[in-house]
């Protein structure tokens, strides 16, 4: 019955934290005040409910329990002052307390906002808006606890220094403040889908998580283009997640895996997001365009049947949007596909003469690819023996070595 | 994880629904299909038909299989609707279940929907390998 009462709880915090924290922050206007009266409130709920049974509406318990906390840590350090007045009066009603959803949008962008260092928006985000312990949150980064509660700690501290207000942003700045939520749940996502350290159940936990966030997000702001194309790219990307790994742990390449082993709902689920992005007529944005280059992958039957001069047109979009040697780096790969690998050569000869992306293996390894496909062996060796050194990954360094020995 | 939320109703449970207002109905369905899209947890749903002209069953006992209208006649409980949610534990699929707005008469059925991890062992297996592809082509992808 207690490991039950556990579970539902557990459970109960991970979709209700957010509308709960939400809520007393809302109140309070400190975070940091906030979150630990609902911690507490969390105690006082596993000690009473395996006795008392779980009240009617728990989060709501949870709510009143939780604002009574900030009442008496309140009335202990300073003065009855308005808002102590207001939150008292709202008390008798706790019972009656409704989530809502716009406290969970603004609680996301405090999480995101840009006084906080990305690595603290990321923290807060998954334990503020997606309810998971601290504990969780380290097991997931392969970090120590104390090294994420410190930076949580430390991101609520300078919340409060910044006297950031709860709100969601102004006009003027919205574009730049959504640009920080997407980066960051991105940036959650990829750090489960492309890290191959660590046990890759593990790792496949943080991708969904990064999922639901997105949708989340698509659910509180619906008419965002980005949004949906965000939750569009993730569906796609990690429609490939069983394909891409082998037995070994080694990575699979596109071209070579097992497309049977893709996730066809999810693919389908994908591009539904990405036809509800470009639905809303407000043109393609970052991710969108990498949304549509990944459905060009998801529904090509063969790697060589697939639409490569529509991947070049979207990767020069993408470029002229938001350059970035990487992109470029891709559509040079793409550019080998459509007018042959001398092309694309010259192309990515160029960029390294630009300096981009010196201290990555991620060079090296497509020139190599390029000179191998031309029938310069040599060449080519020398080139994967160069990326190898690059390699900050163990399977990654050996399966480029590997090829240098060829 | 993800979990399939099964709809079975009664004769009775189905009376008790059409007695009550459409609009209340639509309403409360509305309002969680929509807590589950906000929460991030909806991957897919739909209601079905209980039209008998649209619907009908194929019976394998015998070869060829035999099709007749149904699903009517000694059915108890009608399949009517399901949801699928991807969630974090068990737990967690129990507390949507319970906050479906259904009355007496109706139940959920809640079964987590299997993945390739739950043939880990078979991986290589031809005829898994087969099944995937097969299941590849169906969706159309």
């Amino acid at each position: 019955m207690g490991g039950g009462i556990r579970r539902s709880v557990d459970a109960l915090w991970r979709v209700e934290s957010a509308h709960i924290v939400g809520t007393l922050v809302r109140m309070t206007g400190d975070v940091g005040l906030a979150e630990d009266a609902a911690q507490d409130a969390l105690l006082d709920a596993l000690r009473q409910w395996p006795v008392e049974g779980m009240p009617r509406n728990p989060a709501a318990w949870l709510t009143a329990v939780a604002k009574r906390r900030v009442l008496d840590s309140w009335s202990r350090s300073r003065a009855l002052d308005d808002r102590y007045r207001r939150l008292a009066e709202d008390l008798p009603d706790g019972h009656d307390w409704q989530p809502i959803p716009d406290d969970v949008l603004r609680l996301l962008f405090t999480a995101c906002h840009p006084v906080l260092t990305r690595e603290a928006q990321v923290a807060l985000t998954l334990r503020l808006v997606g309810g998971l312990t601290t504990e969780a949150i380290a097991r997931l980064f392969l970090a120590s606890v104390p090294t994420i509660q410190q930076r949580i700690v430390r991101a609520k501290k300078t919340l409060g220094e910044a006297r950031v207000p709860f709100e969601t942003p102004e006009p003027a700045e919205w574009k730049a403040r959504l640009g920080s939520v997407l980066a960051v749940i991105y940036l959650i996502f990829t750090e489960g889908y492309a890290a191959t350290g660590g046990d890759r159940l593990i790792r496949s936990d943080l991708a969904e998580e990064a999922l639901r966030l997105g949708r989340m997000l698509t659910g509180l702001l619906p008419r965002e283009p980005e949004a949906h194309a965000l939750v569009a790219l993730m569906e796609l990307q990690a429609s490939r997640f069983a394909a891409r790994v082998a037995p070994t742990g080694a990575p699979i390449l596109l071209a070579d895996q097992d497309r049977r082993r893709w996730d066809h709902s999810q693919i389908t689920r994908g591009v539904a997001a990405l036809d509800r992005a470009d639905a809303l007529g407000r043109g393609r944005g970052p991710y969108a365009l990498q949304a549509a280059i990944a459905r060009c992958h998801a529904t090509a039957p063969t790697f060589a049947d697939t639409d490569w001069g529509r991947i070049v047109t979207l990767y020069e979009a993408l470029s002229q949007l938001a350059p970035n040697p990487i992109v470029d780096l891709n559509r040079a790969v793409a550019v080998s596909m459509v007018e042959g690998p001398d092309v694309a050569l010259a192309a990515v000869d160029r960029l390294a003469e630009s300096g981009a992306l010196r201290h990555s293996p991620l060079l090296p390894a497509v020139r190599a690819e390029l000179l191998a496909r031309l029938g310069r062996g040599d060449e080519a060796s020398r080139e994967f023996a160069a990326a190898a050194s690059l390699a900050t990954n163990v399977a990654q360094r050996e399966a480029l070595l590997q090829r240098s020995r060829r | 994880m993800k979990y399939m939320l099964i709809m079975r109703s009664t004769d009775e449970g189905r009376k008790a629904y059409e007695a009550m207002p459409f609009e209340q109905v639509i309403e409360a369905m509305g309002a969680y299909n929509e807590q589950l899209v906000n929460a991030g947890v909806l991957l897919a749903g739909d209601g079905l038909a209980d039209s008998m002209a649209d619907n009908f069953v194929v019976d394998f006992s015998a070869q060829p299989p035999v099709v007749t209208d149904g699903p009517y006649g000694e059915t108890h409980e009608l399949f009517n609707g399901f949801w699928i949610i991807e969630v974090s534990s068990k737990a967690e699929a129990e507390l949507w279940a319970t906050r479906c707005p259904l009355g007496p008469g109706s139940k959920l059925e809640v079964r987590r929907v299997t993945d390739m991890s739950d043939f880990a062992d078979f991986a290589d297996s031809p005829a898994l390998q087969k099944q995937e592809e097969l299941r590849a082509r169906s969706e159309g992808a």
